[in-house]
């Protein structure tokens, strides 16, 4: 397993992770540095989180990069940090401290150019019921400024493989859950962006749905695309990602191949190890 | 641009592809429409008199001057007889006791009686009773008649038509444009604001690269419009029913207004609702649903109504230039001003800017405000 150092942000195998980052270099499309966030507490989130402290730490010093053509996965239990990172890295809320470059573009400088390189894909983020899919990604395609030629093109491609062109002039109050899914995943990739970002994709989907779009995370990963990825589900860690960043209580525990992360054990197991040296024997 | 543009559109499209919205929006002016004439015609009905109504009255001792004097109506037709009771069953309208030898007593010096009773409840029997005491009252008049006031046909108000139109439209209508264009803006920007952060859309909307200040000019443009039919529909439904509402005495003529007087008009609203809608869309983004919206955003229809009454106790529009640098307020007295003839071109331009300026202010406040994640994600 690669160890972080939480101070240094160093691996504890750091001659053969320097030899990686080396490597990677080359084709890095995200990189987030040193991102800190802290929220202020309510009182009544203070109750909640009994800690008697006015403030919480949700990303603590994160440091990580994508790399081009990768589906890196951000793992970590509720609470760890997975959505406020990305939602750092997806420009709707701002690090406290730290630098975040997507494609080049530093977020700091033009986040406008990294919300163009960047597709997003949350549960919290919701569609308006009562438009149409076929409206919106119209609608969406013209926000991005895609020639309406080539948003036709991709639109047709994509209602295709995901079965929503017979629902392409229901309004979306009138679909099913799993298709609304399809239609937002659709719509977050309407740009065709350079790397594409989802978090917890399949939760609250049944479980046809949330084959569908793992299948289709498979199909992109065969096409070459990068994707961040979070979850707290292993076993779709262990399909898809080809690195693995472990969050714990905002900071990377742990990072490299499953290989490196998780040895001759499963992910549960190595994660699970990590989170009791972490945090203590009876901390589950 | 473009995205403004397209912000607008979806907007537009939002409104105008729901048949109930759409509804919604036009409802207000066909209701007015509908109660002011409604309400115009009990009015009527209730303290009007049909035309031909005949009075059954019943009377005692009916002198020949007084039965002569009723004939020239035509509206009274007497029996025979005294008894309140008739009236009380609404088998007479009035039952009338003169003095034994009314006219004799007349003519010698002495003051004879007349008892009429009515009843106040029944329309008929109660304008049975105005009439008749009035005919009576001007026979009194005419028996000691020492001098006349206005007398025959001529007319004697010298007030021209636009004027009358003047005083009651620079009284009623500033008040009503305001309370019914504030109601037009409120039933659309905090469902457009607050509703789509409630919803969680507008987050779908901040990832992608439309820039904030393209996002609140989309909205706000968008949401003016709107606004404007809404409240263009209500003013079409006031300005049609009012002559309704007034009765016939009132001599409401809207074509007494020129075409630049509309023109004006036109500008001091849409400066209005630009006004308004921005100002409700910043209120609104505060706010985390719709209904927390509605609170935050009554005070304001409270203070805007107000406004709008200070028009009907006021003098004509405010002299002074420095009232006309206070929105909505300066919105009032250009109304009035115009509705009464006496707005000044200097009086509109600096109200239209002030205006425009203070919607330029609310964009930035709003632009910040969407970029702003404790307002915008906070729960």
């Amino acid at each position: 397993m690669t160890l972080l150092d939480n101070d240094s942000g160093l691996c504890y195998n750091q001659d053969q992770h320097k030899q990686k980052e080396v490597t990677r270099l080359t084709n890095t499309i995200l990189t987030a540095k040193d991102l800190k966030k802290t929220f202020r507490l309510s009182k009544k989130q203070q109750k909640i989180e009994k800690t008697g402290l006015s403030e919480k730490v949700a990303v603590d010093g994160l440091t990580f990069t994508v790399n081009e053509g990768e589906i890196y996965g951000l793992l970590g239990p509720n609470g760890a940090g997975k959505t406020t990172t990305l939602r750092m890295i997806a420009a709707l809320i701002t690090p406290d401290e730290g630098e975040i470059t997507v494609a080049g573009h530093s977020l700091r400088d033009d986040p406008a150019a990294v919300r163009a390189s960047l597709g997003f894909l949350t549960g919290e983020l919701k569609l308006e019921e009562y438009f149409t899919p076929n409206y919106l990604f119209d609608f969406f395609a013209a926000l991005h400024g895609i020639d309406p030629a080539v948003a036709a093109e991709r639109k047709a491609r994509l209602f295709a493989r995901f079965g929503i062109d017979r629902f392409a002039e229901v309004k979306v109050a009138n679909l099913s859950t799993g298709m609304k899914q399809k239609v937002s995943l659709v719509i977050s990739i309407v740009h065709d962006p350079a790397i594409i970002v989802f978090d917890e994709p399949t939760n609250g989907l049944d479980v046809l749905t949330a084959r569908v779009v793992t299948d289709f995370l498979e199909e992109l990963k065969k096409e070459g695309k990068t994707i961040l990825l979070s979850t707290h589900i292993f076993s779709l860690v262990e399909k898809l990602c080809d690195r693995v960043g472990i969050l714990i209580d905002g900071k990377l525990a742990a990072e490299g191949t499953l290989a490196e992360v998780c040895g001759k054990r499963s992910l549960e197991d190595a994660f699970f190890d990590l989170y009791r040296d972490l945090k203590g024997g009876d901390s589950l | 641009m473009k995205n403004i543009l397209t912000i607008v559109k979806k907007e537009l499209r939002r409104f105008f592809s729901d048949k109930r919205l759409v509804i919604t929006a036009i409802l207000p002016g066909i209701l007015i429409y509908v109660v002011y004439s409604v309400m115009g015609g009990a009015l009527s009905d209730a303290f009007g008199e049909e035309e031909g109504t005949v009075y059954v009255v019943y009377a005692e001792n009916l002198p020949d001057s007084v039965e002569a004097l009723c004939s020239s109506t035509d509206q009274f037709e007497f029996h025979e007889g005294f008894d309140p009771a008739l009236v009380t069953e609404q088998n007479a309208h009035l039952a009338i006791r003169f003095s034994e030898n009314f006219d004799t007593q007349i003519a010698e010096g002495t003051v004879p009686t007349v008892e009429i009773y009515y009843d106040s409840t029944v329309t008929e029997s109660y304008n049975a009773y105005n009439l008749l005491y009035t005919l009576l009252s001007e026979y009194e008049s005419s028996l000691s008649n020492l001098f006349d006031i206005n007398p025959g046909d001529t007319v004697y108000d010298l007030a021209s038509e636009e004027a009358m139109t003047a005083e009651i439209f620079a009284m009623m209508l500033p008040m009503l444009l305001m309370m019914l264009l504030f109601s037009g803006c409120m039933a659309v920007a905090p469902e457009s604001i607050a509703g789509e952060k409630e919803r969680g859309t507008i987050a779908t909307l901040l990832i992608t690269p439309i820039a904030r200040h393209e996002l609140a000019i989309g909205k706000i443009v968008s949401l003016s419009l709107i606004a404007l039919f809404s409240g263009t529909s209500s003013f079409i439904g006031t300005i049609l029913s009012l002559p309704k509402l007034m009765g016939d005495t009132a001599q409401l003529d809207a074509s007494v207004y020129t075409v630049t007087d509309y023109a004006v008009l036109l500008a001091v609203i849409l400066s209005t609702v630009l006004v308004m809608i921005s100002l409700i869309a910043v209120l609104s983004a505060l706010a985390k649903s719709v209904k927390e919206a509605g609170t935050i955003v009554t005070p304001f229809m409270v203070l805007n109504m107000l406004l709008g009454v200070s028009a009907m106790f006021g003098d004509g529009a405010a002299e002074g230039l420095c009232w006309y640098c206070i929105p909505l307020y300066n919105s009032v007295q250009c109304m009035t001003g115009v509705f009464s003839f006496t707005w000044s071109p200097l009086q509109i331009v600096l109200t239209v800017a002030v205006n425009l300026l203070f919607a330029g202010g609310m964009v930035a406040v709003l632009t910040r405000l969407f970029s702003s994640e404790k307002i915008m994600f906070s729960r």
